[in-house]
């Protein structure tokens, strides 16, 4: 399950900020290791709730610092939904 | 007492533009009197009155992230400042001594409506957050300014159809008055969409020869009907001489002068008297100390409308007195189309290298010279110039005018 989210998380990344699939691993930060701006973040917060089906606030938005952030908030938001 | 000013040079040109994706191929279509107009075939075209255009000729050499984060205007300033930076011989320039100013007459009109779209079909959420960066019209002064990392400031003057080379006047006035030692400067436009062409033909200004649009740029021509709408940017390395010459620079020309003027006289219809466009040519030539007996050859701003055109050849005749008939004109706008905000930086280049090359590109469709039209204008072929200096106007919407003055 996070292993897909992962994946899928690293395709939308790649589409959006052209971030390198293989760079996308759970420790790394989407600002400071993989160089994705507040305005690109946005679009990889719209594209993931349009992928895995689950909405994500602006204000949890800042809670996600890592790749694994994101992968654990969006498994508990899908379980949720 | 008087003080000379600074000297301007121009070390890097770069464009892409209906001709060609560089400045080589732009000026080689230039001389063999190539026209980038062409029928367009988008899917909107059917509803409109005007259905040709100039777009570019190749696509742009750009990556999907700058593609997706970019308008398209901030793309091909992009593409443009790079080559123009690159023909410089990439400098190694204090940051904080480096200025940007590119301007664009409409800015990012085809992002502002495609996400318009976005906003109606799919709702708030899925508008894009690049939206502003990309519409603002000072996007692509920006993105060329952090490209380059300029920090002595970054420009994006609005004056419609003389935006381009106001921002080249803007650079060598930022160059004179010590605030920079290296400017890059042009203009960018795209703006082949169907509402920008729906407005520009309610105007009257597009010319409607649907079935043969090679033919319906023709300044100066009796038959002219309109322009026809081109996209693409320019841009122009400037530099102050001492610097140019402290690193061993190459030299394309001399930025000699800039007049500006405004009409004060319609929001959209030249002054037909071409009382401001004549103020704007003698300001320049005061700007350059050049007299009206320097110039040899003139890029005019010629878009083939029907009163543009003759009030342009009023106003050079009232600037230049009876040496206008010894003066070589071109309109290479009958090849390009007419490029809105980028028209005057490619027409800057095009005037330069005219000097350098000592050859003016022939203005293409000119069949019939227009009676009202007193001018020498070279058409059907190109014609070798000897040495002196040249002019390029830009007038725009809004009674904004503008003429460079370029030695080499």
């Amino acid at each position: 399950m996070s292993q897909d989210i992962l994946a899928g998380l690293a395709v939308i990344l790649e589409e959006v900020a052209g971030v390198d699939p293989a760079d996308v691993t759970p420790e790394k930060t989407f600002i400071d290791d993989l160089d994705v701006d507040s305005l690109s973040m946005v679009e990889v917060v719209v594209a993931a709730e349009e992928k895995f089906s689950v909405k994500i606030p602006d204000d949890d938005v800042k809670s996600l610092k890592t790749v694994g952030d994101a992968v654990s908030y969006i498994q508990r938001a899908g379980v949720a939904a | 007492m008087t003080t000379t000013p600074r000297q301007v040079v121009v070390t890097g040109l770069g464009a892409t533009t209906p001709l060609g994706g560089d400045v080589a191929s732009t000026w080689e279509g230039l001389l063999a009197g190539r026209s980038g107009a062409r029928r367009l075939t988008e899917d909107w075209i059917e509803q409109l009155p005007v259905q040709i255009g100039a777009p570019l000729a190749v696509e742009l050499p750009l990556g999907r992230v700058e593609a997706r984060t970019l308008d398209r205007s901030q793309q091909m300033a992009l593409v443009a400042a790079r080559e123009a930076w690159a023909d410089a011989g990439s400098p190694d320039v204090d940051q904080e001594r480096l200025a940007a100013c590119v301007a664009s007459g409409i800015g990012g009109v085809i992002t502002l409506l495609t996400q318009h779209d976005v906003l109606r079909e799919k709702g708030a959420r899925r508008v894009s957050p690049h939206v502003v960066p990309m519409l603002m019209p000072n996007g692509p002064a920006s993105t060329v300014g952090l490209e380059f990392k300029a920090k002595a400031g970054v420009h994006a003057p609005v004056s419609a159809c003389a935006s381009g080379s106001e921002a080249i006047a803007l650079g060598l006035d930022i160059i004179r008055a010590g605030r920079a030692d290296v400017v890059i400067a042009g203009g960018t436009e795209a703006a082949i969409a169907a509402l920008p062409i729906a407005g520009f033909a309610q105007m009257q200004a597009l010319s409607r020869r649907n079935d043969t649009p090679e033919t319906a740029s023709r300044p100066f021509d009796k038959a002219r009907d309109g322009f026809v709408l081109g996209e693409g940017a320019a841009i122009l390395v400037l530099e102050a001489a001492e610097h140019a010459a402290a690193r061993g620079a190459r030299i394309h020309g001399t930025l000699a002068g800039a007049g500006i003027s405004s009409d004060a006289y319609h929001i959209a219809a030249p002054d037909p008297t071409g009382a401001g466009a004549a103020r704007a040519v003698r300001a320049a030539l005061r700007s350059a100390s050049l007299a009206p007996t320097d110039i040899i050859h003139i890029n005019a701003h010629a878009t083939s409308t029907p009163s543009g055109d003759v009030a342009e050849a009023v106003a050079l005749r009232s600037a230049l007195g009876n040496h206008i008939d010894e003066v070589a004109v071109t309109s290479t706008k009958s090849m390009t189309g007419h490029l809105l905000g980028a028209a005057g930086a490619v027409e800057a280049i095009a005037s330069l290298l005219a000097l350098r090359e000592r050859i003016v590109p022939a203005t293409r469709n000119l069949d019939a010279l227009d009676d009202e039209i007193a001018l020498d204008v070279v058409s059907i072929d190109n014609r070798k110039i000897g040495t002196g200096a040249a002019l390029s106007n830009s007038f725009g919407f809004g009674g904004h005018d503008v003429c460079l003055a370029f030695t080499v």
